[in-house]
């Protein structure tokens, strides 16, 4: 295509104090996980993390983990030795690539951070069903490996209305995980102790919709694909003020740069949405590739599903309810069409990208009409390709890429 | 030194297709090799044909535009065009209506809708899976010790309709072994496999208005595109040299360029 060309990515000033607090992160949690003390759990990224947090508790987030073994393109060395165990190539290969490397005593943990050896050890499993039903399975995995007790909230899904009834059903389930949690902790739940937790994961999640919103410039300042990394400190530090603190430092640097019209992709001509999960492997190359098409990713379900609008110090566990119950993934369908056409709306995107993840029904939209749907509403064209979060058995490279590409000959032509 | 040519340069997973055209849009000569495994030596041999055929001592001098999965392999190439935007400006060189365009190539099958001024205004690919493609075609013909240029007379000469069902070619090759253990007619069976292609790409969009098929699947298999308008109830247009519509739209680009 006449238009292509190579551009380098664009530095993001910030990211070096973000790979000291995400440091800081993992070797404090190794030091807990050798020591004993304190004790370590395990958390599904939308699970009770703030309660944990208020117990005492170091959070450790498998998801998270998964990811960087997508990212470190290390998952295909691990998705077939949790097949060999009986765990589908079908199912969620955020689960499977992570119990493989489990299988097979590997983390690229050690590999970034010198002195540690392994994932922290758990002393206590806790997931929440909101996303899917795999993280239970996933936990339960552990939980029978490693004999430490899991415990968990089960969500309803596919709710369009949220009921007091839905909402009160997981403040039960919260309150009723408060004694085992106490007891394996070793601490007394102190509700003002929650009430600061989740102060803090407010402002964290106020901070993160700011950076995401100063995409709505154009030239958009970040991509998705600087967005996905950017995020990490909201998965993993959430409650923490190391995450507020940092989230403050890259809304200064983005609004400045927003300001200055300095644009992550140079030239930007045409903004999507990328609704679905990251190709943890291609991050790099599908960012080079859009910035050579000069075409910003400026928007993305993924990253606006760490927007927690529902937290409220002044009603901790029902607001913790809300906000785990209001992200996307538990909605129904007119709810996440309608909360995607807001945000193409508001983003001012020209099309839609939707990634059918294979091993990921839960976050693949378009298998249910979407796609032809928002594009008919809209008026903007959509296109799906075919990929997954991190099994790149499924993903073709030349397929996804002349699939891209004619898209953007597309829009040139509109 | 050759003035005023155009060349478009289409290098698919299976085959390599040269078309040159003059300043008429008029098709001077084509090629068309295997591109197995070394790009270079495909693109050198259609070209050779093309240039023959078109009675041309060279191309220099002919702007060049690429497209096929191994768009990118052209150094001399002066642009790129992904094979979806070139096949629907070729097909709508000859057929200069909405329509829908559905292209059966050696790896992929695509199904392209074209509006009124030639945009392309929707596209859909096969996903990771032979099924529906030529590939699929070859594979099977393999299985039932078949040469693919057969496989046409014999559809024709079918009497029953069976259906195969399987999604996957593997499954699909399993599917007719049981077939042939259950003492069906070969001609049957292939007529079946066209039924299925055809079936697949059913399964991947709506044809709306006029449809126009291109690509090499159809320029072999003329039957299966009598079955596909049986199918559709509708008759089905195909245009001159349809293996080289890709080819020929990357041309037009290349022509288009140069402000012609």
């Amino acid at each position: 295509m006449s238009e292509e060309k190579t551009v380098a990515i664009k530095k993001i000033q910030a990211s070096g104090q973000m790979r000291k607090i995400m440091a800081d992160y993992f070797f404090a949690l190794n030091r807990a996980s050798e020591e004993g003390h304190p004790k370590v759990a395990w958390c599904t990224s939308v699970g009770p993390a703030e309660l944990l947090l208020s117990l005492g508790f170091v959070v450790y987030y498998p998801e998270n983990h998964s990811a960087m073994l997508g990212s470190t393109r290390t998952a295909n060395t691990y998705i077939p030795a949790a097949n060999a165990i009986g765990y589908s190539p079908d199912i969620c290969s955020y689960l499977t690539s992570d119990i493989g490397a489990y299988i097979k005593r590997e983390t690229p943990l050690s590999r970034a951070y010198e002195g540690i050896r392994s994932v922290p050890k758990p002393d206590v499993l806790v997931f929440n069903t909101n996303q899917c039903r795999d993280v239970q399975d996933w936990f339960n995995w552990y939980s029978r490996e490693l004999k430490v007790p899991v415990l968990g909230l089960s969500t309803c899904r596919n709710i369009g209305k949220i009921r007091a009834d839905d909402l009160r059903s997981i403040v039960d389930q919260i309150e009723d995980m408060i004694p085992p949690l106490e007891k394996i902790s070793g601490q007394v739940f102190d509700i003002d102790r929650l009430r600061s937790v989740v102060a803090l994961s407010k402002e964290c999640t106020e901070l993160w919709k700011r950076v995401l919103e100063t995409n709505v410039s154009s030239p958009a300042p970040m991509s998705f694909f600087d967005a996905i990394i950017q995020m990490g400190p909201a998965v993993v530090m959430r409650g923490s003020p190391a995450a507020v603190d940092y989230y403050r430092i890259l809304l200064k640097e983005l609004e400045e740069r927003a300001a200055k019209k300095d644009g992550a992709v140079e030239g930007e001509r045409f903004r999507l949405y990328w609704e679905g999960m990251p190709i943890w492997g291609k991050l790099r190359d599908l960012a080079e590739f859009f910035i050579g098409l000069r075409t910003a990713v400026v928007v993305s379900t993924y990253c606006n599903s760490w927007i927690f609008d529902g937290f409220d110090p002044a009603d901790p566990l029902m607001s913790m309810a809300r906000a785990y119950t209001e992200i996307f993934i538990v909605r129904d369908e007119n709810t996440k069409e309608r909360s995607i056409e807001q945000m193409a709306d508001k983003y001012k995107v020209d099309g839609i990208l939707f990634h059918d993840a294979k091993t990921c029904p839960n976050n693949s939209n378009n298998r249910y009409g979407m796609p032809e749907r928002l594009a008919k509403r809209l008026g903007i064209p959509t296109l799906v390709i075919n990929g997954d979060l991190n099994d790149l058995r499924c993903y073709s490279e030349e397929q996804a890429k002349t699939n891209i590409e004619a898209f953007i000959e597309q829009q040139e032509a509109r | 030194m050759e003035r005023g040519l155009f060349v478009g340069l289409d290098i698919g997973a299976s085959m390599t297709k040269a078309v040159v055209i003059d300043r008429e849009r008029n098709i001077l000569g084509q090629g068309v090799v295997f591109s197995g495994s070394d790009f270079q030596a495909a693109i050198k041999k259609a070209l050779k044909k093309a240039q023959a055929l078109a009675g041309l001592k060279n191309i220099e001098g002919s702007l060049i535009v690429a497209t096929g999965y191994g768009r990118r392999s052209v150094p001399f190439a002066h642009s790129t065009r992904t094979e979806i935007s070139c096949h629907a400006r070729g097909s709508y060189h000859f057929f200069p209506r909405a329509h829908s365009l559905v292209d059966i190539g050696g790896q992929d099958s695509k199904v392209i809708k074209v509006d009124d001024r030639g945009n392309r205004i929707a596209f859909k690919m096969n996903r990771k899976c032979a099924a529906g493609t030529g590939a699929f075609l070859e594979e099977i013909a393999n299985r039932l010790k078949v040469k693919v240029g057969r496989l046409n007379e014999l559809a024709e000469k079918a009497t029953k309709d069976i259906s195969i069902g399987s999604y996957c070619t593997v499954f699909t090759a399993t599917e007719i072994l049981t077939k042939i253990r259950e003492n069906v007619d070969l001609k049957d069976i292939v007529r079946g496999i066209y039924q299925s292609v055809i079936q697949r790409i059913m399964e991947m969009d709506t044809l709306e208005g006029e449809v126009v098929m291109t690509g090499g699947v159809a320029a072999h298999n003329p039957f299966l595109v009598r079955m596909f308008e049986e199918k559709i109830g509708r008759k089905i247009f195909v245009p001159p040299l349809p293996q080289f519509t890709g080819a020929f739209g990357a041309a037009l680009y290349a022509l288009e360029a140069k402000g012609g």
